[in-house]
């Protein structure tokens, strides 16, 4: 799909907690096809103090509807303005950005890690999967149970695994010290992952180990997203390479990460 | 529809809106969102004769009605663009500039001697003020003499259009047009970034990798009108205005300030079609104010 800046209209504005809510958006034309793990450029031009736009991971797509969704983390002034966006009220969106997850061949046993906000790309990542008939499982892990929001939405796609760092769900500690890893972590033969960088790192290190194909998304501060900046680069094994153009989404073995 | 044709030494331009180097990429970026022929120009990214990695990890900071950036000329070299980007700029019919950097003499000459080799491309602009490069840079653009010994070697070399783009972060920016004009320049465009700094009070560090950076956006607007209001008075040779320009009443500004042609930077990055805008809204401002032509504007600010 071409990228572009559309005038999207807020469908809904669902609060999940005090600073998560999933805004559902709807484009005035049909929508074109967007890649799991492709993401969007929201304009926050209500706040004085934030200039730049800041970019979401598509949460979900409904090309019936043309509504698309983000998970949308209150985290400074940008973030918090968008949680109170007015349904009815329109966003100016730059999409759909960046290249995302290579896709498994069909019946490919996969699993997918997410972490905080991360888990945002996976969803979208795990709707498009369920129609590959591939074996999805899931790992959400989360500092306590409130912060696990909409599993249901996962369920729906995958087979879900939670850890939660208080006990409070699933298996007590991080991603990494679930069982999953343990136990039959090669039957999986491709890793997404998504979240905080030294949670990537560790599933990376998993995954490297067993020689697991492995790709993440990262979320490098950039000012544009299409590639002019130049602001948002990661070091690889073929130089400085812009997340938003050549990523967000990484091959583990192209990272230059000391895992 | 008023005319907008102007011209910058022997470079004719349709309209006097330019892309900033660094914000535009090669153009080719923006081709999904508008056809960039339309504009007067575009002036790509800046080119060093060796490829340059450029800066680590984090190069930009968001701040007040602006934002800084430590890119550090990241860039494939002038061999890499001439042997694999130029041939994509071929099929722009509008002018097409490329902004020339080094660490030395030297390297300003061999760069511009490649570029001097490449027929579509209607000038160079000798960037004398990028802040961020250890070398060379904004060292070039802060003294009269090394400004114009930069300017005197390249034109040796280079037999087109020669614009020079100069810093703010100076004493006096008039003295620095005067001399580069001196030695040769055809036009000069202002101004580069403003150095500036970014501390996240939480973790007491530096925002960026660099420590310091080049401050664009809004906020700079004041000052660069300023200096195109002094620079323009200074020197003979055409002014291209930078710096801040999200809008049209901005762009208008500079005109009224002296500038011949504007460049848009920072504003591309936020709307990828601001330029474009920008360019229909010079139009709409001279036909409301019954303008025929762009130079009814330039330089007739009402004391």
């Amino acid at each position: 799909m071409r990228k572009s800046v559309q005038d999207l209209k807020v469908v809904s504005n669902l609060r999940l907690n005090d600073d998560q809510h999933i805004l559902h958006l709807q484009a005035s034309n049909q929508l074109e096809y967007i890649h799991p793990g492709q993401f969007a450029n929201i304009l926050v031009d209500q706040s004085k103090n934030v200039f730049l736009r800041r970019p979401f991971s598509f949460y979900s797509v409904d090309y019936q509807n043309n509504i698309v969704s983000f998970l949308i983390k209150g985290i400074g002034e940008g973030t918090r303005t968008l949680l109170n966006a007015g349904v009815d009220s329109v966003l100016d969106v730059l999409f759909p950005l960046g290249n995302g997850f290579t896709l498994p061949e069909p019946e490919e046993k996969v699993l997918l890690v997410g972490g905080g906000s991360g888990v945002a790309p996976l969803l979208h990542l795990a709707q498009v999967l369920s129609k590959n008939s591939n074996k999805i499982h899931m790992l959400v892990g989360a500092r306590s149970v409130s912060d696990l929001v909409e599993m249901d939405n996962y369920k729906r796609y995958a087979n879900l695994h939670t850890t939660t760092e208080d006990g409070s769900h699933g298996e007590k500690g991080f991603v990494t010290d679930h069982s999953i890893f343990s136990e039959g972590m090669t039957e999986f033969s491709r890793i997404y992952t998504c979240g905080p960088d030294p949670m990537m790192k560790a599933v990376a290190a998993k995954a490297r180990v067993k020689s697991v194909f492995c790709e993440v998304s990262l979320e490098n501060s950039m000012a544009c997203g299409f590639g002019v900046c130049l602001c948002c680069v990661v070091q690889t094994i073929h130089g400085h390479k812009c997340v938003c153009t050549e990523g967000p989404v990484f091959n583990i073995n192209q990272l230059k990460w000391q895992i | 529809m008023a005319d907008l044709k102007t011209k910058i030494h022997n470079i004719k331009l349709k309209n006097p809106v330019l892309t900033a180097s660094g914000t535009f990429g090669y153009g080719v970026e923006f081709d999904d969102f508008f056809d960039v022929d339309l504009l007067g120009g575009i002036i790509v990214k800046g080119t060093t004769i060796f490829p340059r990695q450029g800066n680590a990890y984090p190069r930009m900071a968001e701040t007040a009605s602006g934002m800084l950036n430590a890119v550090g000329l990241q860039n494939g070299g002038a061999p890499y663009f001439a042997s694999d980007i130029y041939p994509k700029l071929l099929k722009y019919k509008t002018n097409v500039l490329v902004n020339v950097s080094g660490s030395t003499i030297e390297e300003y000459v061999a760069c511009a001697e490649i570029i001097n080799e490449l027929d579509h491309i209607s000038g160079i602009e000798l960037n004398i003020s990028c802040p961020n490069v250890k070398e060379g840079g904004m060292a070039f653009g802060i003294s009269c003499p090394s400004a114009a010994a930069v300017v005197n070697a390249v034109k040796k070399v280079y037999q087109k259009t020669m614009i020079v783009k100069l810093s703010p972060n100076v004493t006096d920016i008039t003295e620095i047009a005067r001399a580069v004009e001196g030695a040769g320049a055809d036009s000069v465009s202002l101004i580069n970034t403003l150095l500036g700094m970014a501390i996240n009070a939480e973790t007491r560090k530096p925002v960026l990798s660099t420590v310091t950076g080049g401050l664009s956006g809004p906020s700079i607007k004041p000052v660069a009108l300023r200096m195109v209001w002094q620079v323009s008075q200074a020197v003979k040779i055409p002014v291209i205005g930078i710096g801040g320009i999200m809008n049209a009443t901005d762009a208008v500004e500079f005109f009224l300030a002296g500038a011949t042609a504007i460049q848009v930077g920072t504003a591309s990055f936020i709307d990828p079609l601001a330029s474009l805008k920008i360019l229909k809204g010079i139009d709409d401002y001279l036909n409301r104010h019954h303008f025929n032509h762009i130079n009814d504007i330039i330089g007739c600010l009402q004391m």
